[in-house]
């Protein structure tokens, strides 16, 4: 068993919300694919904001615009060079669902025709379907899924037969999944895409928060991901573009801040990224999300990805050691996340999340919003364990335990 | 607490389930679902002279869901209409003995009774628009 060198007893004391107890007990928070719990820095990075530097950005030549302005970009600085791609390439947006529909509308509308596939994977979020049923109502493309086998890895060689067939024009894909955590070969995959020139666009809303995620060696042409699953506030996505696509493309909404030049009934556009953000931005929280990678570098990406190995085979270990309880996705943390969905013997997830509740113990119940992978796996919902830095040992034995109060509940 | 919401009736409802299965010849047959756990019911009603002379349900979802729809199906069976398109949200909880459900998991108790619910609305809409109305508007809120 390995050890980790991420200090989350130490780290704990930066989250406030750990002071609370749920029920009479400390909380242990295993929701972690949902959302994050913020350290101080980053809430006491936006109260310094609007306490400080409150102002509208990009327009005003008064000082304090001025500093806001450099907040605010000194965030989209951060950010890119966390991926390792230009600031330019960085569009903020609310949240990874509208950075992909951001892509469906202005990329993909007018770029793709009639018959031209759209393939993603039984994998995906819903976010990563539904905006491309949209366009397939719209437009009549047409929607093709990769299969994945019963350990939740892609069929690979499935997706090599959709893009040799020269009709894929999007390949659209969750780096790592949000319900079996699955951790898919995307260099290798983009790879192959790129050998037929299929564009590649990367939901990154589970990898990028949980180990180094380097654009530059991926090669991917879109990657999308959310601030609030890595410590920063919610209200802010990301979407990183290649330039190239990010020049050629429409712009998603009208207003303020998108525009060179305004005339009766024509407008120039404003260069990239601020093509893309139409109107006042949601200033604070990006500069909370600034701090957000600030803290999470000081530890290091790769130091947070091997703690969530050395958690999540630890509570694979603990949890397959129990009679009655199926674990969903591959066996080994080399390949998947800090994400573990399961079921225990006829104990709906919800009623098992109702006994964990009890417990002070905060795990997902449901369909996770992948109701497609749900029907493959053919159950009807699953309970969901993630982790995050600051999670411990001890806090998966409790777990562990009321999964066992749960079984003696239930009279299993 | 979650001892008193896993009591032993509960957990025989969820595991043998009574009146589960279709109803040939029904006269109503009624399907919904609770969007954030996924659980769902159907619900089937043979109506006799303002009698409910037979009822069933299908359904898939946690042990509150369907113990509850289990629990409604015994209630209602054999019951007059009149009494049945009075049912309060209160007599169901009772019925099941959750009175102290927190709001998510009241959804899950409540789901079998805004089926049959919406089943009496479909029953009276053509014989009796009126009351049709009236349950729709008092059950709007399930």
């Amino acid at each position: 068993m390995q050890r980790s060198i991420v200090d989350s007893y130490q780290l704990r004391n930066d989250f406030p919300i750990f002071r609370r107890k749920i029920n009479g007990k400390d909380l242990v928070y295993l929701d972690n694919a949902s959302t994050t719990q913020k350290p101080y820095s980053v809430i006491d990075s936006i109260t310094d904001f609007y306490s400080n530097y409150n102002s509208n950005i990009h327009r005003a030549v008064y000082q304090l615009a001025e500093e806001a302005t450099k907040l605010y970009e000194q965030s989209r600085e951060k950010i890119a060079k966390f991926i390792n791609v230009r600031p330019e390439e960085i569009i903020f947006t609310r949240n990874t669902t509208e950075s992909i529909n951001l892509i469906a509308y202005s990329w993909a509308r007018p770029e793709l025709k009639k018959g031209d596939i759209v393939a993603i994977t039984e994998l995906e979020h819903h976010s990563n379907i539904v905006p491309w049923q949209i366009l397939s109502q719209e437009i009549g493309t047409r929607l093709e899924y990769v299969g994945i086998d019963e350990s939740g890895f892609l069929d690979l060689e499935h997706m090599i037969e959709l893009l040799a067939s020269k009709r894929v024009k999007l390949l659209s894909l969750s780096h790592m999944s949000n319900v079996l955590g699955t951790i898919v070969p995307i260099e290798r995959i983009i790879k192959v895409a790129h050998e037929y020139d299929v564009p590649v666009l990367v939901d990154g809303a589970q990898s990028v928060p949980h180990m180094p995620v380097d654009v530059n060696n991926m090669g991917c042409d879109f990657l999308v991901f959310s601030a609030h699953k890595m410590l920063g506030p919610t209200g802010v996505g990301v979407l990183y573009a290649k330039k190239e696509y990010l020049d050629t493309m429409i712009p998603f909404m009208g207003g303020g801040d998108m525009i060179k030049e305004v005339f009766k009934f024509h407008t120039n556009y404003n260069e990239v990224p601020y093509k893309f953000e139409a109107g006042t931005p949601n200033i604070a929280d990006v500069v909370g999300f600034g701090a957000a990678i600030e803290y999470l570098e000081k530890i290091g990406m790769e130091n947070i990805r091997k703690h969530e190995i050395v958690l999540t085979e630890y509570a694979l270990e603990s949890m397959l050691a129990l009679k009655h309880v199926t674990v969903y996705g591959p066996r080994d943390p080399k390949y998947r996340g800090g994400v573990i969905s399961f079921n225990i013997a006829d104990i709906h997830p919800h009623d098992l999340a109702t006994i964990m509740n009890e417990h002070g113990i905060a795990i997902r119940s449901g369909h996770h919003c992948a109701q497609v992978l749900m029907q493959r796996l053919d159950v009807p919902a699953t309970s969901r364990a993630s982790f995050y830095i600051y999670n411990t040992k001890e806090e998966i034995d409790r777990f562990v335990n009321a999964i066992k109060d749960a079984g003696r509940i239930f009279k299993i | 607490m979650s001892d008193d919401i896993y009591r032993e009736i509960i957990l025989d409802h969820y595991r043998n389930p009574r009146n589960k299965g279709k109803l040939e010849n029904a006269d109503v047959t009624v399907h919904d679902s609770n969007p954030l756990c996924g659980d769902e019911i159907d619900i089937h009603l043979k109506v006799d002279d303002g009698v409910i002379s037979d009822v069933k349900f299908e359904g898939k979802g946690c042990a509150i869901s369907q113990a509850s729809a289990s629990m409604l199906t015994e209630l209602v069976m054999g019951k007059n209409l009149n009494i049945v398109k009075d049912l309060k949200k209160e007599d169901i909880l009772e019925n099941i003995g959750l009175t102290n459900l927190g709001p998510a998991r009241i959804k899950c108790a409540l789901l079998s009774l805004k089926v049959l619910k919406v089943g009496m609305v479909k029953y009276y809409t053509e014989s009796d628009p009126k009351s049709a109305e009236q349950i729709r508007n008092e059950s709007s809120f399930y």
